[in-house]
């Protein structure tokens, strides 16, 4: 028989523990999944999850998707543990990117060491900007912020694509849905020759340090806990509740944004219609991956990464489609979620005779 | 005179089959939150019922089987989101995203082989008094079954939640609960129910856009109607009624800023597009200012976690 009871503390192991229970699951579910579609589930899962960083082009890949993730799951991190739901950094990311590559474009035949630092600051705010939208209209007219954010992003891929068919178009460039490739002074330093890792994980190690100060050091950071644990404790303490959403949204949409304007001045260097491949919202569950904790999100950054690479190597070698990763990082957050119910509750298995404690 | 009057009788006929999808979705998301359940997946079931309802018709060749296959796996893959928010307690919220994500993902996976093929014809009632009846001909007749079934739906989930014992006990366990549970009703099993219903008229709302609105399969080819959906019961504070005249106003949008692209107005298309979206945002802020009304209407344990000690 088993029996299952509620836990009155929470273990911290297992609080770590789980994302790796998470994990592994997910990739019994791939394989599973490889398996119905026709595959040997090993030979695939290989394909899938080693074979991308098997070497040092792939690593430094795996790097190159992981800046980005690890940046705004830092961000969104504060939101959530605040209890606000923003789910638009895509939208937010895209807009910052549009911000950054709008001040990049100004520059393209100019030079100087000033102008990728104005354009990357050019694009935090505009990320941060366009995360204030939903964060005030929550504050002042009590809107529902996760359908506003969303639908933001939306209204962000339209007005990209405007922009990059339509005024801001290549003047060069045959009608391609494009802009004009930015100046070498408005790209991120690229660190080893040959590979496309680039200055933006220094941004996004920078962010992590800084997120950890703020949330376990200052007292904002303690406002932020306190929220997410209880908004009565949190009123009842006195706490500026509408100041502390403004900006832990702003924080987020900032992060979102640098990552947008890392991703234009790095490995793409120029305006298209494809941007991000969905960082904003898999950011998301590299945010939950990583338990919200800075550190946590770096390794979660990392494992979330390598399912991208993973859907890239495995469409190539068994021409299953690119929204594979998708698949399998659905399945991670779903396992994530359920094996939470072990933070919660004990099973015991009463069959063993084992006495407690 | 009579032309102009049958161009607007028409113009009110595509209204109501670009709000279709956003009745069914929104109706069924509405029962699943009346229960206290936040389901936040209804962008990622109404694809998985867009490509299953394809996938099928390709298949066996039968549009009946496409339509009920499209709602069974609605209701399948709720029962993933059922699991986890019910018996393993998670998070509405985190959990619905996750089924978006995860729905998306599949469906592109499941639709691969499917892109590119043409859509079958679904059969529409009463054509010929579409066309012998100005006006109002093409209002009323013309339509698939689904659309008519979607028009009632509303009326349907308004006797039901008002009138019904069913009803009565859903909006108790949304409301409260405990008491619910005190009173001797399965707050779970209900929950349960409710969620597995939403996902089902989902995966109908993802078969209507994949078999008879725009009759193909392309991949994200909801293109955030379930989030509109979503949208949409909170600006019906949770009346079915109100659905669907919500419903209509989107549709009513879809359509105006489809034909101010046709006419080419030197508006840029993608401003036109982008207006369901920003009308979404306005359309919230008003209704949501008046934070006593929505207070008032909300179920009162919307997307908590419900466990009763054994």
């Amino acid at each position: 028989m088993i029996k299952i009871e509620k836990r009155n503390d929470l273990s911290r192991s297992i609080y770590f523990l789980t994302p790796i229970l998470a994990i592994f699951l997910t990739l019994i579910g791939g394989g599973i999944i490889f398996y119905i579609l026709g595959f040997n589930p090993i030979e695939a899962l290989k394909f899938f999850f080693i074979t991308p960083i098997s070497d040092l082009y792939g690593l430094s890949e795996l790097l190159v998707k992981a800046t980005p993730l690890c940046l705004i799951a830092i961000g969104l991190s504060f939101c959530f543990k605040s209890n606000n739901w923003n789910i638009g950094a895509e939208g937010q990311l895209i807009f910052g990117g549009i911000v950054g590559g709008g001040v990049a474009l100004l520059f393209y035949n100019h030079d100087g060491f000033y102008i990728l630092p104005i354009i990357i600051l050019s694009g935090a705010i505009g990320g941060m900007l366009f995360a204030m939208i939903p964060a005030i209209l929550k504050t002042y007219f009590n809107t529902n912020e996760i359908l506003v954010s969303l639908m933001l992003v939306y209204v962000a891929k339209l007005l990209l694509d405007y922009l990059v068919v339509g005024p801001w178009s290549n003047p060069e460039g045959f009608n391609f849905p494009e802009t004009r490739q930015f100046s070498e002074s408005a790209r991120m330093p690229i660190l080893f020759d040959g590979l496309r890792i680039h200055a933006g994980i220094f941004i996004t190690l920078i962010t992590v340090f800084l997120s950890w100060l703020i949330l376990y050091k200052t007292y904002l950071g303690f406002q932020i806990k306190v929220s997410g644990l209880s908004l009565k404790t949190a009123k009842y303490a006195g706490f500026k509740g509408k100041t502390m959403i403004i900006i832990v949204f702003m924080i987020s949409g900032a992060c979102a944004g640098l990552a947008g304007v890392g991703e234009i001045t790095g490995p793409i260097g120029q305006l298209h219609r494809n941007i991000s491949p969905d960082y904003g919202f898999t950011a998301i569950i590299v945010a939950f991956l990583g338990r919200l904790n800075p550190v946590g999100i770096i390794f979660a950054s990392l494992i979330v990464a390598l399912t991208y690479l993973g859907a890239e190597t495995a469409q190539i070698f068994l021409q299953v489609p690119k929204y594979t990763g998708q698949v399998f990082q659905g399945m991670i957050l779903f396992f994530l979620l359920g094996s939470d119910y072990l933070l919660f509750f004990k099973i015991k298995f009463l069959g063993l005779k084992k006495n407690e404690h | 005179m009579s032309i102009d009057l049958n161009f607007i009788g028409i113009l009110i006929g595509a209204i109501m089959a670009s709000s279709v999808p956003l009745i069914l979705a929104a109706s069924g998301e509405l029962i699943t939150e009346r229960s206290g359940v936040l389901n936040l997946g209804v962008e990622g079931m109404m694809i998985i019922g867009a490509i299953s309802g394809f996938a099928l018709m390709v298949v066996t060749d039968n549009l009946f089987f496409a339509v009920v296959g499209s709602m069974l796996s609605g209701l399948i893959i709720s029962l993933i989101f059922g699991l986890l928010t019910q018996s393993l307690l998670t998070n509405h919220v985190a959990t619905g995203l996750a089924l978006t994500i995860f729905g998306i993902g599949m469906s592109a996976m499941i639709g691969k082989n499917f892109v590119g093929i043409p859509g079958k014809e679904f059969p529409l009632l009463f054509i010929n008094l579409k066309e012998s009846i100005p006006f109002l001909g093409p209002i009323f007749f013309g339509h698939s079954i689904i659309l008519y079934f979607a028009f009632g739906l509303p009326f349907m989930t308004n006797y039901f939640l008002k009138k019904t014992k069913t009803g009565l006990i859903i909006r108790a366990v949304g409301d409260s609960p405990t008491s619910a549970s005190n009173q001797g009703i399965n707050v779970t099993l209900v929950r349960y129910s409710c969620i597995l219903y939403g996902g089902a008229m989902c995966g109908l709302a993802g078969a209507y856009l994949s078999l008879i609105y725009t009759p193909q399969w392309i991949e994200n080819m909801t293109g955030g109607r379930g989030w509109i959906a979503l949208a949409l019961v909170v600006f019906a504070t949770w009346s079915p009624i109100k659905v669907l005249i919500g419903a209509l106003i989107f549709g009513g949008i879809t359509i105006l800023q489809l034909h101010m692209q046709a006419i080419g107005l030197r508006i840029p298309v993608q401003l036109l597009s982008a207006l369901p979206y920003i009308m979404t945002i306005i359309v919230l802020v008003v209704i949501s200012r008046d934070s006593r009304k929505i207070k008032l209407n909300t179920p009162t344990s919307l997307g908590q976690i419900f466990y009763k000690e054994k």
